[in-house]
């Protein structure tokens, strides 16, 4: 499988709970390696790291007030995670068929988004949409102020994402082998229904485990919408914090509702990308 | 009678170096198996492509019963659904089971119902042989089994004409005699097809002629036995001489 260019994205490595691959290609592995070669211990250390902190937040009076005190910006977290994900998976399916479509406009419009996006760091984006764009365009919509602070972040994380995924979509669409489509083509198949029958169902499956992943890194950077104020995880952490000055409960607190949530998500995706890949081998 | 497929001057180039079709002409009539032949990079496979506007032609005209496809507002779709093309790799729809892959042309191009669709693709599986397939999947099945699928698929658009790019070239040796077997029924029956293979023996059997194509010019046509036994061009002599050796 292709890596799908987020290699350059460091803030969206997740967890790699899927099965290890990186082992070094020189060593051979067979029945009569020593167990403890190929034991997952990092794992391990993640689980160990996990449950103390779990231990914790259960018994210690400090890690328990201050749990209490930010895991009702779980909802928001949440919320905002969902709607990101799924707007910018819409807009991003856009502009991925522009990008590959075979009009110059569209192409080099839909090129130019994703330059932009990528070449501003995530946080300035969301200032900038948030504080600057969704104003002005309600403005301009004859609705000043209209837009609630917590629709404001949401539409910035999407349209961030948008530009992200949508180089998730071009790199499956372009995955699908070009014999695909003459096949389509030469059975008489228009190019619209050959992308919709065709093209799209393959390049979809392709694209499932990054997608994956950039659900988990949405997830994550929902905490840079702290900035804008919004009520989620991490700024009810900073809020808890600066008022008792409870650094270590409150970030220790923060860290491992996020730790397990990446943890549980990363889980989940390996077993959908495991599914998948036994699709492809033909265990259905 | 008249032709059913007309090439006139047709030309192709890649970018401005590579120049793969140098003017060929030929006339198919309705029933008759042209096969044509040639060595790796002669151009014979542009040639097939160019007929079903897989490639563009750069320059030349192409006629199928009785249209101008390379008129700059043929409707290819239209065409193409005549016109039925076997791969070299097969490229059956991998997310799709074979009945579907079968079924999705006609329903979408020749608005079938399903019901319609599918009788059809059975009648066609039963056809190539592996009725009992159509459920499975494409990477179930052996590389001849999916060839076989691909004819199908290809057939039930009730096509006017079949072509072939190589269909046996990426099987393994075993397979290669069920997807020919296929072929050579279909010749019988009356099939119109332009053939390109490596497989001389089909040539022999199926062709009601052969063309011999290098460097991108029709370099002689005629019977397999004329072409095979008695080439008249020294380039068609060489080029059997090396093939049929052993």
């Amino acid at each position: 499988m292709p890596a799908f260019g987020n290699s350059s994205r460091s803030h969206t490595a997740s967890l790699d709970l899927a099965p290890d691959t990186s082992a070094p290609r020189w060593t051979h592995r067979n029945d009569t390696d020593p167990w403890y070669d190929t034991f997952p211990w990092w794992g391990v250390i993640v689980a160990v790291v996990l449950v103390v902190l779990g231990l914790l937040v259960a018994f210690n009076e400090g890690y328990n007030i201050a749990f209490d005190r930010i895991i009702p910006g779980l909802w928001l977290t949440v919320k905002a995670t969902v709607y990101s994900f799924v707007i910018s998976c819409v807009i991003g399916m856009v502009i991925a068929l522009a990008r590959t479509s075979q009009n110059v406009v569209a192409r080099n419009l839909a090129r130019s988004y994703v330059e932009l996006i990528r070449g501003i760091p995530i946080l300035v984006l969301i200032f900038t949409i948030a504080l600057v764009i969704v104003p002005s365009v309600s403005d301009a919509l004859g609705q000043p102020n209209r837009v609630p602070q917590e629709w404001r972040a949401i539409i910035a994380l999407s349209l961030i994402y948008a530009g992200y995924i949508a180089e998730i979509f071009r790199a499956g669409i372009q995955s699908v082998d070009r014999g695909q489509i003459e096949a389509g083509r030469s059975l008489g198949l228009s190019r619209r229904e050959t992308t919709r029958s065709i093209v799209l169902p393959q390049a979809i499956r392709a694209v499932v485990p990054p997608l994956g992943n950039d659900f988990i890194a949405i997830l994550k950077d929902t905490s840079l919408l702290s900035v804008l104020g919004v009520l989620e995880l991490t700024q009810r952490g900073r809020q808890y914090a600066s008022g008792s000055f409870k650094f270590r409960d409150s970030y220790l607190a923060l860290t491992f509702i996020y730790l397990t949530l990446t943890v549980v998500l990363s889980l989940l995706l390996g077993v959908v990308e495991r599914r998948l890949s036994q699709d492809r081998k033909g265990a259905r | 009678m008249l032709p059913l497929i007309e090439v006139t001057n047709l030309h192709k180039t890649f970018g401005k170096d590579i120049h793969a079709v140098r003017g060929v002409d030929i006339e198919i009539a309705p029933g008759e198996v042209v096969v044509i032949v040639g060595p790796s990079g002669s151009g014979k496979s542009t040639v097939l492509r160019c007929l079903n506007m897989l490639e563009i032609p750069t320059e030349g005209a192409i006629r199928i019963d009785g249209e101008y496809v390379t008129a700059p507002d043929a409707n290819l779709d239209r065409m193409r659904a005549e016109t039925g093309m076997v791969f070299q790799q097969f490229n059956l729809f991998p997310h799709l089971t074979v009945l579907d892959n079968i079924t999705l042309a006609q329903r979408k191009v020749r608005k079938r119902s399903k019901e319609e669709a599918e009788v059809e693709a059975m009648r066609q599986l039963t056809r190539v042989g592996i009725p009992e397939k159509a459920g499975s999947y494409p990477r179930q099945l052996s590389g001849g089994q999916q060839q076989r699928v691909a004819i199908a698929r290809s057939l039930a658009m009730g096509p006017k004409v079949m072509l072939f790019d190589e269909p046996t070239s990426a099987l393994d040796p075993e397979m290669v005699k069920e997807v020919l077997d296929v072929m050579l029924e279909l010749a019988k029956a009356g099939m119109t097809m332009v053939v390109v293979t490596h497989e001389m023996g089909f040539a022999r059997a199926a062709a009601d002629r052969v063309v011999f194509i290098d460097e991108g010019v029709f370099v002689e046509m005629g019977t397999p036995d004329q072409i095979f036994d008695h080439p008249r061009e020294a380039r068609t002599k060489a080029f059997f001489d090396k093939i049929l050796q052993h």
